[in-house]
């Protein structure tokens, strides 16, 4: 695979491939790839893949999904790609509450292209294009995406490996909008720049010190939870209905029905 | 007369030369510590970890799941 040594990616990809294989979805499946290092975790995969522009993996994966319903449809982002330049189509996604499984996978910067300064990078973290510190807020994309519309949200890190997949096997079951953070290590740009080691096994230890269970988090104080993450199931409701059963029950009758149409 | 005894598993614990990368995330993740940094180098020049005491290892299977080339295998073997 392509890669760095020790990337969060790969294991996001090793867990994906378990999920699939204890769902037995592997002919269903539609996965759809952004730009940037996480954009490439579908094309390793055997199965039906579309690599698209740069932050429109939702757009393509709505269109996908509301022509075949019947599809499982996994969209792999990054932070950069999918609420960077795609944010809008993310917020979007989720406020239509399509049956999409949305896999984000969090860095903390644009890795691939260079090391510059993402939505997700901490603040006073320095890259290539905040020498000094980057002065902006992060996003707290879980929040982003919960009050966006989005009915299944929640969030991992790559140091827990069976509870990520759990949580990707209740997403892709999940009739609707399912999101998924994944914080991940980059040793070579965040790791090396941001937290001052690129020693991946260091990256893993801080991510999975920094994690706090969300059950745990909400009875906290707020200066305690200051500079940790609240990880698991931070949101699940199945009132909504979904859009691409709104659509065909809307129009029954037309020859659209996917039924018409065997693959 | 003959008691039968339980069969008792060991893991084979095995290491792919072709996709390992060196990056000793599984020296981190193993709660038994059971793989330390090796001499012997993969296809592509990376030094791969080595198993020791593989006869301790619970099987958990935190090290394949973390493997992010995909290197890893824990097999259940009959002794």
């Amino acid at each position: 695979m392509i890669f760095c040594p020790g990337c969060g990616d790969g294991t996001v990809l090793n867990i994906f491939i378990r999920a699939v294989e204890e769902l037995d979805i592997l002919k269903d499946l539609a996965l759809v790839g952004g730009i940037g290092c996480s954009g490439w975790l579908p094309t390793y995969l055997q199965a039906d893949v579309l690599h698209v522009l740069h932050g429109r993996a939702i757009p393509f994966a709505t269109g996908l999904k509301l022509t075949d319903p019947r599809r499982k449809v996994v969209v792999f982002t990054g932070d950069g790609d999918g609420v960077g330049i795609g944010g809008n189509h993310f917020i979007h996604g989720a406020r239509r509450n399509i049956d999409l499984t949305v896999i984000m996978v969090n860095n903390g910067i644009y890795g691939m292209t260079g090391g510059q300064v993402a939505p997700t990078t901490p603040l006073h973290g320095r890259t290539q294009t905040s020498p000094y510190g980057n002065l902006e807020f992060p996003f707290d994309v879980c929040d982003l995406a919960r009050a966006a519309g989005a009915t299944y949200v929640s969030r991992w890190t790559t140091a827990h490996p069976k509870q990520l997949l759990r949580a990707i096997k209740e997403g892709i079951s999940h009739p609707g909008f399912s999101f998924i953070e994944v914080l991940s290590q980059c040793p070579t740009q965040a790791g090396k720049y941001v937290e001052g080691t690129s020693d991946p096994g260091e990256l893993l230890n801080l991510l999975r010190k920094r994690a706090i269970a969300v059950e745990q988090a909400r009875s906290m104080p707020v200066q305690e939870l200051k500079g940790r993450v609240a990880v698991g199931r931070i949101h699940h409701v199945t009132e909504k209905k979904e859009f691409s059963r709104s659509i065909y029950e809307s129009f029954p009758a037309e020859a659209t029905d996917p039924q018409d149409h065997p693959r | 007369m003959k008691v039968s005894q339980p069969k008792q598993q060991t893991p084979k614990i095995t290491l792919d030369d072709r996709f390992c990368k060196g990056c000793n995330l599984c020296i981190q993740v193993c709660p038994h510590r059971l793989f330390v940094q090796g001499e012997k180098r993969s296809r592509a020049g990376y030094r791969m970890p080595e198993v020791t005491r593989a006869e301790e290892c619970s099987n958990c299977l935190l090290c394949e799941m973390t493997c992010p080339d995909l290197a890893l295998t824990v097999l259940q073997e009959e002794k």
